[in-house]
Protein backbone atom coordinates (compact mmCIF):
# COMPACT_ATOMS: atom_id res chain seq x y z
CA UNK A 1 0.00 0.00 0.00
CA UNK A 2 1.32 3.51 -0.50
CA UNK A 3 0.39 6.68 1.52
CA UNK A 4 1.39 10.19 1.47
CA UNK A 5 2.62 11.80 4.30
CA UNK A 6 2.81 15.65 4.91
CA UNK A 7 4.84 17.83 7.49
CA UNK A 8 4.45 21.29 8.39
CA UNK A 9 6.20 24.20 10.22
CA UNK A 10 9.10 22.82 12.31
CA UNK A 11 8.60 19.14 11.40
CA UNK A 12 9.11 19.94 7.91
CA UNK A 13 12.41 21.61 8.99
CA UNK A 14 13.17 18.24 11.16
CA UNK A 15 12.29 16.04 8.23
CA UNK A 16 13.98 18.51 5.70
CA UNK A 17 10.84 17.87 3.50
CA UNK A 18 7.01 19.06 3.07
CA UNK A 19 5.78 15.28 1.69
CA UNK A 20 6.92 11.47 1.42
CA UNK A 21 5.30 9.01 -0.24
CA UNK A 22 5.18 5.78 1.62
CA UNK A 23 5.35 2.34 0.60
CA UNK A 24 4.91 -1.07 2.26
CA UNK A 25 3.08 -4.01 2.32
CA UNK A 26 1.21 -2.72 5.51
CA UNK A 27 0.82 0.39 7.76
CA UNK A 28 -1.32 -0.62 11.01
CA UNK A 29 -2.33 2.91 12.19
CA UNK A 30 -0.99 6.41 12.04
CA UNK A 31 1.29 6.08 15.22
CA UNK A 32 3.00 3.48 13.35
CA UNK A 33 3.80 6.02 10.92
CA UNK A 34 5.19 8.65 12.87
CA UNK A 35 7.12 6.24 14.87
CA UNK A 36 8.88 5.43 11.83
CA UNK A 37 10.13 9.27 11.38
CA UNK A 38 11.03 9.40 14.75
CA UNK A 39 13.24 6.95 14.41
CA UNK A 40 14.61 8.46 11.19
CA UNK A 41 14.52 11.63 12.83
CA UNK A 42 15.08 11.87 16.77
CA UNK A 43 14.21 15.36 17.30
CA UNK A 44 10.35 14.65 16.29
CA UNK A 45 10.75 13.03 19.50
CA UNK A 46 10.70 16.69 21.47
CA UNK A 47 6.82 16.37 20.01
CA UNK A 48 5.96 13.02 21.62
CA UNK A 49 3.03 14.58 23.62
CA UNK A 50 1.97 17.72 21.62
CA UNK A 51 1.97 15.78 17.60
CA UNK A 52 -0.86 16.53 15.74
CA UNK A 53 -1.60 14.22 13.15
CA UNK A 54 -4.96 13.79 10.32
CA UNK A 55 -5.76 11.45 7.96
CA UNK A 56 -7.26 12.74 4.39
CA UNK A 57 -8.09 16.19 5.70
CA UNK A 58 -9.72 15.09 9.42
CA UNK A 59 -7.80 15.06 12.80
CA UNK A 60 -6.66 11.52 13.81
CA UNK A 61 -5.45 9.42 16.43
CA UNK A 62 -2.17 7.24 16.91
CA UNK A 63 -4.76 4.27 16.65
CA UNK A 64 -6.37 5.96 13.72
CA UNK A 65 -6.28 3.24 10.87
CA UNK A 66 -4.27 3.79 7.99
CA UNK A 67 -5.84 3.03 4.36
CA UNK A 68 -4.13 2.39 0.76
CA UNK A 69 -3.97 6.04 -0.67
CA UNK A 70 -4.63 7.97 2.29
CA UNK A 71 -3.03 11.37 2.96
CA UNK A 72 -1.85 11.80 6.76
CA UNK A 73 0.05 14.45 8.07
CA UNK A 74 1.65 15.29 11.18
CA UNK A 75 2.09 18.71 12.75
CA UNK A 76 2.72 20.83 16.12
CA UNK A 77 -0.05 22.74 17.35
CA UNK A 78 -1.52 25.19 15.27
CA UNK A 79 -1.11 28.88 15.52
CA UNK A 80 -2.79 31.07 13.14
CA UNK A 81 -5.06 33.91 13.02
CA UNK B 1 -17.53 32.74 2.75
CA UNK B 2 -14.31 31.54 3.27
CA UNK B 3 -10.80 32.64 2.08
CA UNK B 4 -7.09 31.80 1.95
CA UNK B 5 -4.56 32.87 0.37
CA UNK B 6 -1.26 35.56 0.14
CA UNK B 7 -3.06 38.59 -1.50
CA UNK B 8 -3.60 41.27 1.64
CA UNK B 9 -7.32 40.96 3.19
CA UNK B 10 -9.59 43.63 1.88
CA UNK B 11 -11.56 44.08 5.07
CA UNK B 12 -13.95 47.06 3.33
CA UNK B 13 -14.70 44.87 0.09
CA UNK B 14 -15.27 41.95 2.55
CA UNK B 15 -17.46 43.75 4.54
CA UNK B 16 -19.62 45.20 1.24
CA UNK B 17 -19.96 41.86 -0.06
CA UNK B 18 -21.84 41.06 3.28
CA UNK B 19 -24.38 44.01 2.97
CA UNK B 20 -28.06 43.47 2.77
CA UNK B 21 -30.73 45.60 4.12
CA UNK B 22 -32.24 42.89 6.60
CA UNK B 23 -28.54 43.88 8.50
CA UNK B 24 -29.05 45.63 11.96
CA UNK B 25 -25.18 44.37 12.80
CA UNK B 26 -22.10 44.18 11.30
CA UNK B 27 -19.28 43.10 13.20
CA UNK B 28 -15.85 42.75 12.15
CA UNK B 29 -12.30 40.78 13.52
CA UNK B 30 -8.99 42.33 12.39
CA UNK B 31 -5.97 40.53 13.71
CA UNK B 32 -2.56 41.89 12.77
CA UNK B 33 0.71 41.49 12.89
CA UNK B 34 2.07 43.22 16.24
CA UNK B 35 5.31 44.36 16.64
CA UNK B 36 6.99 42.10 19.68
CA UNK B 37 5.97 38.70 21.21
CA UNK B 38 7.08 37.55 24.50
CA UNK B 39 9.38 40.79 25.12
CA UNK B 40 10.82 40.25 21.53
CA UNK B 41 10.52 42.76 19.10
CA UNK B 42 9.08 41.04 15.84
CA UNK B 43 10.35 41.96 12.40
CA UNK B 44 7.89 40.29 10.57
CA UNK B 45 5.65 37.25 10.43
CA UNK B 46 5.32 33.70 7.96
CA UNK B 47 2.30 31.72 8.04
CA UNK B 48 1.91 28.38 6.68
CA UNK B 49 -1.34 26.42 6.17
CA UNK B 50 -2.41 22.53 5.33
CA UNK B 51 -4.61 24.28 2.94
CA UNK B 52 -6.92 21.47 2.35
CA UNK B 53 -7.60 20.83 5.67
CA UNK B 54 -7.51 24.39 6.87
CA UNK B 55 -10.61 25.46 4.03
CA UNK B 56 -12.26 22.46 5.35
CA UNK B 57 -12.29 23.26 9.05
CA UNK B 58 -12.76 27.52 7.99
CA UNK B 59 -16.02 25.81 6.70
CA UNK B 60 -16.90 23.80 9.33
CA UNK B 61 -16.78 26.77 11.33
CA UNK B 62 -18.68 28.83 9.81
CA UNK B 63 -21.44 26.02 9.70
CA UNK B 64 -20.95 25.74 13.12
CA UNK B 65 -21.43 29.85 13.82
CA UNK B 66 -24.77 29.57 11.49
CA UNK B 67 -25.92 27.17 13.19
CA UNK B 68 -25.15 28.38 16.93
CA UNK B 69 -26.19 31.77 16.53
CA UNK B 70 -28.71 33.75 14.72
CA UNK B 71 -26.76 35.62 12.53
CA UNK B 72 -27.51 36.15 8.61
CA UNK B 73 -24.21 35.79 7.42
CA UNK B 74 -20.33 35.53 8.10
CA UNK B 75 -16.98 35.85 6.30
CA UNK B 76 -13.83 34.20 6.87
CA UNK B 77 -10.01 35.09 5.88
CA UNK B 78 -6.93 34.20 6.52
CA UNK B 79 -3.96 35.57 4.78
CA UNK B 80 -0.57 33.18 4.06
CA UNK B 81 2.77 33.84 3.23
CA UNK B 82 5.34 36.87 4.83
CA UNK B 83 3.29 39.28 6.11
CA UNK B 84 4.87 43.00 7.62
CA UNK B 85 3.65 44.25 10.78
CA UNK B 86 0.56 45.71 11.12
CA UNK B 87 -0.77 43.96 8.36
CA UNK B 88 -4.09 41.66 8.43
CA UNK B 89 -3.47 38.34 8.74
CA UNK B 90 -7.04 36.91 9.90
CA UNK B 91 -10.19 38.73 9.56
CA UNK B 92 -14.17 38.03 10.46
CA UNK B 93 -17.02 39.41 9.58
CA UNK B 94 -20.10 39.07 10.71
CA UNK B 95 -24.01 40.42 9.68
CA UNK B 96 -27.01 40.14 11.29
CA UNK B 97 -30.07 41.10 12.67
CA UNK B 98 -29.10 42.28 16.27
CA UNK B 99 -26.17 42.80 17.53
CA UNK B 100 -25.62 40.50 20.56
CA UNK B 101 -25.42 37.28 17.94
CA UNK B 102 -23.18 38.91 15.48
CA UNK B 103 -20.64 39.71 18.80
CA UNK B 104 -20.79 36.30 20.08
CA UNK B 105 -20.49 34.68 16.58
CA UNK B 106 -17.71 37.22 15.74
CA UNK B 107 -15.73 35.62 19.16
CA UNK B 108 -16.62 31.94 18.95
CA UNK B 109 -15.33 32.09 14.95
CA UNK B 110 -11.46 33.42 16.05
CA UNK B 111 -11.31 31.45 19.20
CA UNK B 112 -12.24 28.14 17.48
CA UNK B 113 -10.03 29.48 14.18
CA UNK B 114 -6.76 29.62 16.72
CA UNK B 115 -8.18 26.64 18.43
CA UNK B 116 -8.58 24.03 15.24
CA UNK B 117 -7.60 25.52 11.89
CA UNK B 118 -3.97 24.12 10.52
CA UNK B 119 -2.12 26.81 10.08
CA UNK B 120 0.71 27.55 11.77
CA UNK B 121 2.77 31.31 12.01
CA UNK B 122 6.67 31.77 12.43
CA UNK B 123 8.38 34.91 14.05
CA UNK B 124 11.01 36.99 12.66
CA UNK B 125 13.41 38.39 15.12
CA UNK B 126 16.01 40.04 14.76
CA UNK B 127 18.36 37.51 15.88
CA UNK B 128 16.57 34.01 15.24
CA UNK B 129 13.16 32.93 14.27
CA UNK B 130 10.95 30.28 15.35
CA UNK B 131 8.01 28.43 14.59
CA UNK B 132 4.90 29.24 17.21
CA UNK B 133 3.71 26.36 18.17
CA UNK B 134 -0.06 26.20 20.05
CA UNK B 135 -2.55 29.18 20.09
CA UNK B 136 -1.64 32.72 22.82
CA UNK B 137 -4.87 34.81 22.65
Amino acid sequence: MSIRVLFFASFADIVGKREAVLSAPAFPDVGSVFAGFKTQFPRLAEYRTSVLCSVNSEFARPDTPIRDGDEIAFFPPVSGG
Amino acid sequence: MIHLGKDPIDIAALRRRLDSPEDGAAVIFEGMVRNNSHGRKVLRLEYQAYEAMALRKMAEIETLARRGFAIRDIAIAHRLGVLELSECSVAIVVTSAHRPAAFEACRFAIDTLKKIVPIWKKEFYEDGEVWIEGSHS
